[in-house]
C-alpha cells in the first residue's frame, strides 16, 4: 500500500513548477503548461506549512527545507511557491508572523499557528486522508 | 472597516515581504557556499530554485489585492501607453470610432425624442384621439387624419359615451390681431369644453376656460401661449383681465399657457373656446380633431365599441334640415380607429426614421470593420510583445482581457468625442430634418441618449476588438517569437478574417448606396412631376384674412380684395396678381362638398362622392402658371354680376363627361336650391396635397357665389408674379400696397411658392440627404477597408512577389494578379449586397415615388459604380506590388 501511496501522492503532489526559460520551444511550452495544470489540489500546500508550524515556529526558508526533508525528497517545492501561500495564511489569521532573530544570527520572519489554524489544520487533514482513501481505493490494483 | 486598514497596511506588506524573500535568497546562497558553491554560481543556483521573483512577489501581493481590479487599472495604463506611442494609428481608429458613434448617437437623438419619449402631456399614456375612418366618404376622409368629427358627434360622444374620463374637440386656425402695434396674423386653436380638461396641463397664470366660457355669443375670453405672452407682453402678470382684439372682436384674456405646451401637433399664440351653439347644429360639419383621455383600465378596443355604439344614436338625434335622411351617412361606414396620440403626433414620420437610424446603423457597422482592420494589423504587429508576455507567465485570458480593454477604451474615448460631435450633430439633424417633422422642438440629447451612446461605444469596443483578440492571443503562439519578421508569405488562412471583413463591408456599402440610389430616383421622379403652377421661384405668396367683424358685406369683402390686386399689379416688377382660397400643398384645410350636374341623376339615400371645392379670382390662373385646358377664364364683371359659372379640373370633367370640351356648357350645382351653375372652364390637374398624391377632383367657383354658406372667400392667399420675389424692398412695396387699401388687414405665411413646394417635397429631401451622407461615409469607409487590406497584403508578400519577378513574371501579371484578388473579394461582396439590398429596400417602399424598390437600373449601376471604384483603390497597392524591386525585396528583411 505504501508504494501505491508514494505513487498517488507524486501524481498529485508534483508541486515543480520548472521556469520556462525563453528559448523553449513551442512544445516544451506546450508541456510546460500541463505540468502548470498538474498542480497541488488547493489548499495542499497551506496544509503542509500549517502541519509543520504546528511542530513549531519557524522562518520561510527553513519551513521550505523542512517540507523537503520530511517528504524524503517527494515532494520538489519550487522554494517561491510557499511565499503566496504564507501570505493566504497570515490574512486568514491561521498564522501569524513576527520578525526575530535565527539561530544562524540572520533577521527572519518567524510564521506561528494561532489557534484558528491548528482547528484549520485538523479539519483539512481529516478530509485529506478521506479524499486520499477513496483514491486509494479506486487505484487499488484489481483482486487485491 | 478591515479593508480600510488593510490598504494602508500595504505598503508595509509589501515592504516585509520584499524583505523576507531577499532574506530567504541569502540564507540560501549562504548555505550553498558553505557547501563548496561559488558565490556567483550559488546566487544563480538559488535564484533557479527559487523561481520567478518579480511573479511571486507579485502573487503574494495580490492576496491582499482585488486582483482583478488592480489587473484592470493596469490594462487601462498599459492600454493609454500604447495609444500613445502610435499617434496616426490612434488618431485614425478614434477618428472613425468617433464620427461613428457621433452620427449614431445624433440620429438616436432624434428618434428618442420624436418616437420613444412619451408626450409632454400629464399621464400620457391615457390620451387618445378620436380618429375615425369613413371608406364611403371618400375625399374628405382619405387623408392621414380621416374623418374628422363635427360639432354633434362631439356632444353626442361627450354626452353618451362610458369610456372616457373627459373629451373634447379642436381646429386650428388664424386671427388677425389689431390694436397692438402692426396687424398682426396669429396662430390659433379653438377648443371645445373637455380638451384643455383632457391634456390636463395646468395653466402657468390665470385660469383654464370654465363652461362660461363656451356658452354662444357670451364676452369672449382667450388665452395665450407662452412664447406669444413673452413677446407681445414681455410677460407681464397683469395681462390677465385685459382685451384683446382678436379677429375685430374684443377678448378678454383669462390665462397663459406654460412654456412648450402645444395641442397635440399644433404650436399657437392664442386659444379661444369653440362656444358651439348647441340649438342651430346640424349632422355633418367634419373639420374638428377630436381628443380624449381613457378611464383608468379602459382599452381602445372597448373606446372603440363605445363609439360604434354611439353613431346610431348620434344619427338618432340631429338631422342636417328638414327632409333630409339622417341614416344617409351609414353609407359612409364610419368606423371608429382610435390611435394612442402619441401615434397621432408622429404620423408616418417612424418609418423615416427607422429607416435613416438603420442606415446609420450600418455605418456604425462598417465603421467597426475597419478599426477591426487597424487592430488586427496592430496586433499582428505585435505579436513578439505578445509572445514576450506569454513566455513571461502571462495567461491567455489576460492577453485577451488586456486586447479587449484596450479596445473597449477605445470604443469609450470615441464615444467621448462622439457625443460632443453629435452635439453639433443634432443642431445640424434639426436644421435640415423637414420642418414638419413632429416635436421638433423638444429634441434634445438627453440621459436615454447618453446610456445608449454608452452602450453603443462598449459594444463596438468589444466587436472590434473580440475577432483580433481571440485570432492572435490564441495558445500556442509562442513560436512567434522565432519566426517573427520570417515568412515567405503569408497563407491563406491568417487573411480569412481580413477578408471577411472586407466582403462585409463592401456588401454593407452596397446596400446603402442602393438605398439612397432609389432615393435620388424618387427625387428625380418628384421633380419631373408638373405640380400645376410654374416657375415657383418668382411666386410670391402670402395669407390675407378678412373677418367678418371687419368687413360685414360680401360684396366688399370681394371688392376689398379686388383693390389690393389692383394696388399689386401696379407695384414695380409685378407681371401678375391674383388669389385663390389656398395654393396647392400650402397645407390648409380645404372644403369638400357634394357636387350635382344637370344631366345626372342622383340617389336621394346616396351621398354623391365628395369634391374639393377652392374659389380662384380671375387672373389667376395666368399669374400661378395653372394651365387652362378647356374654355375659358371668368372675367370680374361676371363675379361681380354673380353670373352663375363655374370651372372645373381636367380629372373631373373626364370623369363627369369624358373629355375636357364636353364639360364646357354643362351645370353644376352644390345644394338643391342653389342656381345651377354653366361649366366655362377646364383646369389641368393640380397636386394639391403633394407631388405624391394624385390630383384630387377640384371644382373651381368664383370668389362671390350665391351661396347661402359663404357667399365671399375671406380668408385667400394672394399669388404675385414677379422676379422681384422675396426681396426686402419688394415686400415693403407689397406691404404698402396692401395698407393702402386697409391698414388692418396683416400678412400671413409670407412666402415664395418655391419654399411651399420644397417644404412639400422636405421629407424626401431630408431621407435623400441621410441615406446620401451615410452612403458616403459607407463607400469611404469601405474603400479604405479594401485599400487598406490590398495594400497590407502587397506589404506582407512582398518577397512572394520580388521571387515570382526574379524567376521571370512580368510586373504585368503581378498588377493583374493583385487586382484580381481585390476584384475577387469586391465581387463576392457586391453579390451578397444585391441579395440583402433586395430584401431590405423593400422596407422604404413607402418612401419611394415613381420607382420600383427592385428598381434594375439602379442596383446594376450602383454595383458598376463601387466596382469600379473598388478596383481603383486595389490598383494603387497593385502598382506598387508591379513595381518592387526583386533585389530590394529579397534582400531586406
Amino acid at each position: 500500500l505504501f508504494d501505491l501511496t508514494a505513487e498517488v501522492l507524486r501524481y498529485y503532489f508534483t508541486l515543480g513548477i520548472e521556469q520556462p526559460s525563453l528559448q523553449s520551444s513551442g512544445e516544451e511550452a506546450a508541456r510546460m503548461k500541463k505540468t502548470v495544470k498538474r498542480d497541488l489540489f488547493p489548499g495542499a500546500l497551506e496544509m503542509m506549512i500549517l502541519r509543520m508550524l504546528k511542530r513549531q515556529p519557524t522562518h520561510g526558508y527553513a519551513l521550505v527545507q523542512q517540507i523537503k526533508r520530511t517528504s524524503q525528497d517527494l515532494l520538489v517545492i519550487e522554494e517561491g511557491s510557499l511565499y503566496p501561500a504564507l501570505q493566504r495564511l497570515l490574512k486568514e489569521e491561521f498564522v501569524k508572523a513576527e520578525w526575530d532573530i535565527s539561530p544562524a544570527n540572520r533577521r527572519v520572519r518567524i510564521y506561528k499557528l494561532t489557534a484558528a489554524g491548528a482547528k484549520h489544520l485538523e479539519r483539512e487533514v481529516s478530509t485529506f486522508e478521506r479524499m486520499l482513501e477513496g483514491i486509494t481505493r479506486v487505484l487499488a490494483p484489481e483482486g487485491s | 472597516m478591515n479593508w480600510l486598514k488593510q490598504l494602508f497596511a500595504r505598503r508595509r506588506l509589501y515592504r516585509e515581504l520584499s524583505e523576507e524573500i531577499q532574506s530567504h535568497l541569502d540564507e540560501k546562497v549562504e548555505e550553498l557556499v558553505a557547501d563548496g558553491m561559488p558565490r556567483e554560481e550559488a546566487m544563480q543556483s538559488a535564484r533557479r530554485e527559487f523561481g520567478n521573483v518579480g511573479l511571486i512577489e507579485e502573487n503574494s501581493r495580490e492576496v491582499w489585492t482585488w486582483p482583478s481590479v488592480e489587473e484592470f487599472f493596469f490594462d487601462v495604463r498599459y492600454g493609454l501607453r500604447g495609444m500613445r506611442r502610435n499617434p496616426v494609428f490612434t488618431t485614425v481608429a478614434l477618428l472613425t470610432v468617433a464620427i461613428g458613434i457621433a452620427a449614431n448617437a445624433a440620429v438616436f437623438t432624434v428618434v428618442n425624442s420624436v418616437l420613444l419619449k412619451p408626450l409632454n402631456y400629464p399621464k400620457a399614456e391615457e390620451l387618445v384621439s378620436l380618429h375615425q375612418i369613413a371608406p364611403g366618404a371618400e375625399g374628405l376622409a382619405d387623408f392621414e387624419s380621416g374623418l374628422l368629427l363635427s360639432p354633434s358627434m362631439y356632444f353626442t360622444y361627450a354626452e353618451h359615451n362610458q369610456t372616457f374620463q373627459s373629451l373634447g374637440v379642436w381646429i386650428p386656425g388664424t386671427a388677425n390681431v389689431t390694436g397692438l402695434a402692426e396687424p398682426e396674423q396669429v396662430r390659433t386653436v379653438a377648443v371645445s369644453d373637455g380638451v384643455l380638461q383632457t391634456l390636463g396641463v395646468p395653466p402657468a397664470v390665470g385660469r383654464w376656460f370654465s363652461q362660461v366660457d363656451q356658452v354662444p355669443n357670451a364676452p369672449g375670453s382667450v388665452m395665450l401661449s407662452y412664447g406669444y405672452w413673452r413677446r407681445r407682453f414681455g410677460g407681464d402678470r397683469a395681462v390677465i383681465g385685459r382685451n384683446i382684439m382678436v379677429d375685430s372682436q374684443p377678448r378678454e384674456i383669462v390665462g397663459v399657457m406654460p412654456p412648450g405646451f402645444r395641442f397635440v401637433d399644433s404650436e399657437f399664440d392664442l386659444t379661444a373656446p369653440l362656444a358651439f351653439d348647441r340649438g342651430k347644429l346640424i349632422l355633418a360639419g367634419f373639420g374638428f380633431h377630436g381628443i380624449a383621455r381613457l378611464k383608468p383600465g379602459r382599452t381602445i378596443a372597448e373606446a372603440n365599441a363605445d363609439i360604434s355604439r354611439m353613431l346610431p344614436i348620434w344619427m338618432d338625434s340631429w338631422s342636417n334640415g328638414p327632409g333630409s335622411n339622417p341614416h344617409i351617412y351609414e353609407t359612409w361606414k364610419i368606423t371608429p380607429t382610435i390611435r394612442p396620440l402619441k401615434q397621432e403626433v408622429i404620423g408616418n414620420v417612424g418609418e423615416l426614421l427607422w429607416v435613416v437610424m438603420g442606415t446609420i446603423g450600418v455605418v456604425m457597422l462598417i465603421a467597426c470593420a475597419n478599426v477591426t482592420n487597424l487592430l488586427m494589423v496592430r496586433v499582428e504587429a505585435r505579436q513578439q510583445e505578445l509572445a514576450v508576455r506569454t513566455a513571461l507567465g502571462a495567461g491567455w485570458t489576460r492577453i485577451v482581457t488586456g486586447l479587449l480593454i484596450e479596445s473597449v477604451m477605445l470604443g469609450l474615448i470615441g464615444g467621448v468625442l462622439g457625443v460632443g460631435l453629435a452635439y453639433a450633430g443634432v443642431r445640424f439633424l434639426v436644421a435640415i430634418g423637414p420642418s414638419n417633422l413632429p416635436r421638433l422642438n423638444e429634441i434634445a440629447i438627453d440621459a436615454r441618449t447618453l446610456g445608449f451612446t454608452f452602450i453603443l461605444s462598449l459594444l463596438s469596443g468589444l466587436l472590434f476588438g473580440l475577432i483580433p483578440a481571440l485570432k492572435y492571443a490564441q495558445p500556442g503562439t509562442g513560436s512567434a517569437l522565432q519566426s517573427a519578421g520570417r515568412t515567405i508569405s503569408v497563407s491563406r488562412e491568417r487573411h480569412g478574417a481580413r477578408n471577411l471583413l472586407v466582403v462585409g463591408q463592401v456588401a454593407m456599402a452596397l446596400v446603402l448606396l442602393i438605398c439612397a440610389g432609389l432615393m435620388i430616383r424618387t427625387f428625380a421622379a418628384l421633380r419631373k412631376v408638373d405640380p400645376g403652377f410654374a416657375e415657383p421661384q418668382h411666386l410670391q405668396v402670402m395669407r390675407i384674412s378678412i373677418p367678418d367683424l371687419l368687413i360685414t358685406e360680401p360684396e366688399r369683402v370681394t371688392r376689398t380684395q379686388n383693390a389690393i390686386l389692383d394696388k399689386l399689379a401696379a407695384t414695380q416688377g409685378v407681371k401678375s396678381a391674383g388669389f385663390a382660397s389656398d395654393m396647392p400643398m400650402e397645407g390648409f384645410d380645404s372644403d369638400w362638398d357634394e357636387i350635382f350636374a344637370k344631366d345626372k341623376v342622383y340617389s336621394g339615400d346616396l351621398i354623391a362622392p365628395l369634391r374639393l371645392y377652392k374659389n380662384i379670382s380671375p387672373g389667376f390662373l395666368r399669374t400661378a402658371g395653372t394651365r387652362l385646358v378647356a374654355g375659358r377664364e371668368m372675367t370680374w364683371s361676371e363675379v361681380y354680376a354673380l353670373r352663375p359659372v363655374v370651372m372645373v379640373s381636367e380629372n373631373l370633367a373626364r370623369e363627369m363627361w369624358g373629355t375636357p370640351s364636353a364639360a364646357i356648357g354643362k351645370y353644376l350645382r352644390e345644394y338643391s336650391n342653389m342656381p345651377w351653375h354653366e361649366v366655362i372652364g377646364v383646369i389641368q390637374d393640380v397636386r394639391e396635397k403633394g407631388l405624391q398624391e394624385k390630383a384630387p377632383e377640384i371644382v373651381y367657383w368664383p370668389p362671390l357665389v350665391q351661396n347661402r354658406f359663404a357667399p365671399a372667400v375671406r380668408t385667400t392667399t394672394f399669388v404675385i408674379r414677379s422676379e422681384r420675389a422675396a426681396t426686402e424692398s419688394f415686400m415693403n412695396e407689397v406691404r404698402a400696397a396692401v395698407w393702402s387699401v386697409n391698414s388692418n388687414l396683416p400678412l400671413a405665411s409670407v412666402r415664395t411658392m418655391e419654399e411651399v413646394y420644397d417644404k412639400s417635397i422636405a421629407r424626401i429631401s431630408f431621407t435623400l440627404v441621410m441615406l446620401g451622407i451615410a452612403g458616403a461615409m459607407a463607400l469611404a469607409l469601405g474603400i479604405i477597408g479594401i485599400y487598406g487590406v490590398m495594400s497590407y497584403t502587397v506589404s506582407q508578400r512582398k518577397r512572394e512577389i520580388g521571387i515570382r519577378l526574379a524567376l521571370g513574371a512580368q510586373s504585368g501579371n503581378v498588377l493583374q494578379m493583385v487586382l484580381k484578388q481585390g476584384a475577387k473579394l469586391t465581387l463576392v461582396g457586391v453579390a451578397i449586397g444585391i441579395g440583402a439590398a433586395f430584401g431590405l429596400t423593400r422596407l422604404m417602399t413607402h418612401l419611394l415615388f415613381g420607382v420600383a424598390a427592385h428598381d434594375p437600373l439602379t442596383f446594376v449601376a450602383v454595383a458598376a459604380l463601387l466596382l469600379l471604384i473598388a478596383l481603383l483603390a486595389c490598383y494603387i497597392p497593385a502598382r506598387r506590388a508591379a513595381l518592387v524591386n526583386p533585389m530590394v525585396a529579397l534582400r531586406c528583411e
